[in-house]
């Protein structure tokens, strides 16, 4: 692989190249400072303290003088111990304030990514199914983790640091005036080229640190979904492919992005140090024939010489942070973009509780389309659901049986017309207080890394053990679970691999079942058990359904006949709907399902 | 600093670097030593004997040592960035490498976050020491070692006073090193989980909302972002303790010098000269001696993320290929399973139990049995995802332990049952297992397993791009995609988990009759819970708690009796009794047809 040949990531997990140049929103700044608000009392104590040290540094000097010339030269013990026990006041005293501050602005640091990553986790939970088909896990992952780590070291430590540079350069600035205004201004005329090469750089530095990021985003996203298929990878014998593939250009970029960077930093950095050489240089040349022309004293030249090294210490300083704050803020930016995406599913701000229902369900007039993709998934959908019934959702793969429960649940909301549950609309009514009282059982039964009883407890947190057990036992899981290792104790680990897929869905319908609906929906989650368990369920199922409102998408022949209703979907409407017999007697697409899929 | 020692084989590759950046910056160190000297000079030579020509020399002279510190100060920043980079890539590459081939059972266990966190951030945290602290340290210890002989040449005795708080120091900064690390540790397994939460938040998403358990996430997750803030606090606080305690016990040395060297002059055995000039050499032992708690510091961190690196690297790969391991020929397609038991890891129980299997090439082998009765875990040992515990799996009269891995998976053709996609275009799914097929082959497989049509009906077809940013297909679609995958290997070995489960039925007609045609002339094991697809093979497996329970044709195992009997009029209840005659809901009892016997 030639190193020279330019990388380009795919454009699903950066940004597109013209982000890059963009400037920063002002706004950015201004809210990653709002983070740091609260905490404003906490800051100024910090530097409070940090002033503190300040002064019992410069005191040091000042006892020593103390020492020797009311002690040593005044031949007088007791002077010197009194300076020495001044001193070592002083410097505990240092200890103190230091080890305040130090603690003060780490805690305010922590806090600030304590609060930035509580934001955002809480933002994740109210983002919409279509904002997670769209961002990878490697990318959530990469803004709440990798992103507010580097937000972390600006905070505890270079924004104090930076308030410590400005004190001193305009004391260093004051100082120097008072000495000499003409050898100021000589000094000073360096500044305007600081300012334009700071200016200059701000921009490529921008660029390089976005890079950065979009790398880092890259190889998460790499990473996640390679790790998470770790079981394909192996199964097609991919490792080397995907190492190469890995090395040579995700890792790669990685690497060149960073530097790149490293570069434009790295010409970014002497320009202090050759401003400042240039500032020395010609006050040594101008002071220096000013001495010799006797308007200035060589005294005030040599402190003038001195100032100088100390005018530009901070600079180098705040230039080193310049180059920290602006990979910060690229972090920054990435953050903020995550906390505005839109919540497209959201509460209205009159939302009321839904009170406890009965459970009927109307579609009225419902069109439907994604939002990345404007080809209707639904379409003119009318549907009346008594409470109680169940509703066998029957059609092709991709015909809208899943799109149409999911409007039930409000993953997503129509695009015209409106869904009723016993008359609220559901753009009307809280999604928690809706659905609490409903069950969902998905395609892919998803378990969390915690015990078998953690997992049915996710139906309904406050169930007693007793519960969770009945639950189990209805849907036939009890005598599963109580032959594993520690029974309901047992671990599942991330997302059930030590279960069989038969044995997750179990677990999952005994959550919902735990739930107690109003309203059941379950999504083809039958298919995948065996008939002995698929019989159980089955039973379950039915005496579950008895007395709630259900929706199913099942390829069971029994479970569709079983139903009160039958509702054949084809290409994103409803061709025909009634009972098995009805359906069959109509002799359209149902009988035709029936006759070429459903019969063994 | 042992797991650091332990990576020193990804150091000693940019040794050269490494080395050069020490002597650069030992450059630096001594070019900023000069400058005072000019300046002296400035005065001395320049001012008192007023040569305006000297002057100019040293202003000069000053612009050409500002701009050598200039070029070498971006070097050593370039520097850092480069050896870190590299060193970062070369890890990156090698944990993910490594990851890549560690066994089924390995991650079973693991958490996909704590992986991810491994390779981004622990690495990090290895290279940032590597590239920039590592350098420092070196210039700090000659800095340290230095000022101590100039003080020893001074006075012995005065340093051998002033030198006491030193030995604290010593103790304190080792016992902060060791204690930091742990620390840091902890902080980085925290922010792993917190990776891990995420992860799973992510995944489980439709759950998430499904039953409304947002604020019980947030909880979760809150309990993890909690205890990494209090992890950090810890680090900062110990930090806090120790980094003004340098300083004191430094400043101590000043005060010691004072007093007791004042007490000497005092008795008129030394000059106040004597004790300014030595109290000089002591300030320059102060820098040093505290950007060393810094690097203890920094060292802590990297010796926690590379014990984390390392935590993975040491893990050897459960299952490889054995050295001088056979590269198998075109197989026959003859399976055999020699009194195979499999028993996981952590877990008590065989998971199969005395297997005893032949199959003939070319034969149809169907799995039937309850839910976590082991099949899967029985096809799972034929590509050797996992290792038997007794017995032995042959392939071809080769254990499949004796042979090369990709010459063995190679061969084999496996539909999981869940079917993952990579974010890549549907072509490159289609050709995952083998990159180099034609654009015909690709096809040929989708036809094959009735995609083609499916494929066609988007927009940029085969060039499609699924997941992230792309198409979300439905879980049929996935599926038939995934037996694409598998029959673009033209396997000799096939094995079908459960792989028509998540279409609906008029497609797992079709698939069933595109996969009879494939699974002509290949072994072929399936998995499947419908009697039509069990019927048509050669010989029927039936399992129950891992153990095989009976074998042989459809015919032979009806007039047998026992559990597959009971299987088959079980579906015949369902799909043929039910349909005609579906009973009132209320009359199903939800106990288990065999709850005696259990489904473990």
């Amino acid at each position: 692989m030639n190193k020279s040949i330019p990388i380009t990531p795919p454009a699903y997990v950066t940004q597109a190249e013209e982000q890059f140049y963009k400037a920063y929103d002002p706004q950015v700044t201004r809210r990653l400072f709002g983070f740091l608000a609260p905490y404003k009392w906490q800051m100024f104590l910090a530097l409070v303290l940090m002033l503190g040290a300040t002064v019992s540094t410069v005191a040091g000097p000042y006892f020593v003088k103390m020492a020797i010339d009311d002690g040593l030269s005044a031949g007088n013990p007791a002077a010197l111990q009194t300076a020495v026990l001044l001193y070592l006041g002083a410097a505990i005293l240092r200890w103190f304030f230091i080890y305040t501050r130090v603690n003060l602005m780490a805690r305010v640091g922590q806090s600030v990514i304590y609060d930035l990553r509580k934001t955002l986790f809480g933002h994740l939970q109210k983002l919409s199914l279509s904002f997670y088909s769209r961002y990878s896990v490697g990318r959530v992952i990469t803004r709440v983790v990798n992103d507010v780590e580097t937000l972390r070291e600006f905070i505890t430590w270079a924004i104090l640091a930076i308030a410590r540079d400005l004190f001193s350069l305009v004391g260093i600035v004051a100082a120097m005036l008072a000495l000499n205004v003409r050898l100021s201004l000589v000094a000073f005329a360096t500044l305007p080229l600081m300012a334009l090469a700071t200016y200059i750089f701000r921009k490529n530095l921008r660029i390089a640190y976005r890079r950065v990021r979009a790398a880092v985003s890259w190889v998460n996203s790499v990473l996640a979904e390679n790790i998470n298929g770790i079981r394909v990878v192996q199964a097609f014998s991919r490792q080397q492919r995907n190492y190469e593939s890995f090395r040579d250009y995700t890792n790669r970029y990685h690497l060149q992005t960073v530097l790149h960077a490293a570069k434009v930093a790295a010409s970014f950095v002497p320009v202090v140090d050759i401003l400042g050489a240039l500032a020395t240089a010609s006050v040594v040349w101008l002071g220096g024939a000013a001495v010799l022309g006797e308007t200035i004293t060589a005294g005030i030249l040599v402190a003038f010489l001195l100032y100088i090294e100390r005018f530009f210490e901070p600079i180098r300083d705040l230039f080193r942070r310049f180059d920290t704050l602006q990979s910060t803020m690229a972090s920054g930016e990435r953050l903020l973009n995550l906390l505005d995406s839109p919540v497209e599913v959201q509460d209205a701000p009159e939302a009321v509780e839904l009170p406890p229902i009965r459970g009927e369900v109307r579609f009225e007039d419902v069109s439907f389309h994604y939002a990345d993709d404007p080809a209707l998934v639904l379409q003119d959908i009318h549907l009346t659901v008594r409470p109680g019934e169940t509703v066998a959702l029957v059609g092709e793969t991709g015909a809208g049986k899943t799109t149409l429960i999911k409007l039930v649940a409000r993953f997503h909301d129509p695009i015209s017309g409106r869904v009723l549950v016993d008359g609220y609309d559901l753009r009307t009514v809280t999604q928690a207080s809706l659905r609490r009282q409903m069950g969902i059982v998905l395609q892919d039964p998803f378990l969390f890394n915690g015990t078998v009883r953690e997992n049915i407890r996710f139906g309904r947190l406050e169930a007693s053990d007793e519960e969770i057990e009945a639950a189990a036992r209805a849907v036939g899981a009890h005598d599963f679970i109580v032959g594993l290792k520690n029974g309901y104790e047992t671990s599942v680990e991330e997302g059930g691999v030590v279960l069989s897929v038969g044995q997750r869905q179990l677990l999952s319908f005994a959550r919902a079942l735990l739930a107690d609906p109003r309203i059941l929906i379950l999504d083809e989650a039958t298919s995948s058990v065996d008939t002995q368990t698929e019989q159980i369920i089955q039973q379950a199922l039915r005496r579950l359904f008895q007395g709630r409102t259900s929706f199913v998408i099942a390829h069971r022949l029994s479970t569709i006949v079983n139903a009160d209703r039958i509702v054949v979907i084809h290409d994103g409407r409803i061709v025909e709907q009634g009972t098995h017999a009805e359906l069959l007697a109509q002799g359209g697409l149902y009988a035709e399902l029936y006759r070429t899929g459903f019969q063994e | 600093m042992t797991p650091l020692l332990k990576l020193r084989s990804f150091i000693q590759a940019y040794l050269p670097q490494i080395v050069l950046s020490i002597l650069n910056l030992a450059a630096m160190t001594a070019l900023s030593l000069y400058v005072p000297r000019i300046i002296r000079g400035v005065i001395d030579e320049g001012l008192i004997q007023t040569d305006t020509a000297y002057l100019l020399r040293a202003a000069l002279l000053l612009l050409g040592l500002g701009l050598a510190s200039a070029a070498m100060s971006a070097l050593q920043r370039y520097l850092a960035e480069w050896i870190g980079g590299h060193i970062g890539y070369d890890l990156r590459n090698r944990l993910y490498d490594h990851i890549q081939h560690l066994s089924f059972s390995y991650h079973d266990h693991a958490q996909t976050g704590q992986l991810i966190s491994r390779c981004i951030e622990d690495v990090r945290a290895v290279q940032n020491f590597i590239g920039g602290s590592l350098v420092h340290l070196a210039q700090m210890s000659f800095l340290l070692v230095g000022a101590l002989a100039l003080m020893l040449l001074a006075n012995w005795k005065l340093t051998l006073i002033a030198t006491l708080p030193l030995i604290p120091l010593t103790f304190i900064t080792f016992d902060f090193g060791k204690r930091i690390t742990e620390l840091f540790f902890r902080v980085d397994t925290l922010l792993g989980d917190l990776s891990a939460r995420l992860q799973e938040n992510v995944l489980g998403v439709q759950v998430v909302r499904a039953f409304a358990r947002e604020p019980h996430e947030i909880r979760r997750f809150d309990e993890t972002n909690r205890a990494y803030y209090r992890a950090r606090l810890k680090v900062i606080g110990e930090w806090s303790k120790v980094m003004p305690t340098t300083d004191l016990l430094v400043t101590l040395g000043t005060i010691l010098i004072l007093f007791f060297g004042g007490r000497m002059v005092l008795a008129g055995t030394m000059t106040i000269g004597e004790i300014v000039a030595f109290n000089a050499y002591l300030v320059m032992l102060a820098a040093p001696a505290q950007e060393l708690t810094w690097l203890v510091n920094a060292a802590g961190e990297a010796g926690a993320g590379a014990r984390r690196v390392l935590e993975v690297l040491e893990t050897p790969p459960e299952i490889a290929s054995p050295p001088g391991a056979v590269v198998l020929p075109t197989l026959r397609g003859e399976v055999e399973f020699r009194d195979v038991s499999l028993k996981y890891q952590d877990e008590k129980r065989d998971s199969l139990t005395d297997i005893r299997l032949h199959v003939a090439p070319n034969q149809i082998v169907a799995l039937i049995g309850p839910t976590g009765s082991g099949k899967t875990s029985l096809v799972n040992l034929i590509p050797r995802f996992y290792d038997v515990s007794e017995g032995a799996v042959l392939v071809d009269g080769h254990d499949v332990r004796t042979v090369d891995l990709t010459s063995l998976r190679r061969q084999i053709g496996i539909v999981l049952q869940t079917s993952l996609l990579f974010s890549e275009t549907i072509a490159a799914n289609i050709a995952y297992g083998r990159p180099d097929a034609t654009m015909d082959e690709i096809i040929a497989a989708a036809q094959a397993a009735q995609a083609h049509d499916f494929i066609l009906s988007f927009e940029k077809g085969y060039e499609t791009v699924v997941g992230e940013r792309g198409v979300t297909l439905s879980g049929g679609q996935r599926q038939r995609i995934a037996i694409a995958r598998a029959l673009l290997m033209d396997p000799r070995i096939l094995i079908l988990d459960d792989s028509t489960s998540s279409v609906d039925t008029q497609t797992e007609a079709l698939i069933q009759q595109a996969l009879e045609r494939l699974m002509e002339g290949r072994t072929t094991f399936v998995i499947a819970h419908r009697l039509a697809t069990v019927r048509r093979a050669d010989l029927i497996v039936v399992m129950e708690r891992g153990r095989i329970v009976q074998t042989g044709t459809h015919e032979q195992l009806l007039a047998q009796g026992g559990l597959y009997r009971q299987i088959h009029d079980l579906q015949l209840v369902q799909n043929l009794i039910a349909p005609e005659e579906p009973e009132p809901v209320g009359e199903y009892a939800p106990q288990p047809i065999r709850s005696s016997e259990g489904f473990g």
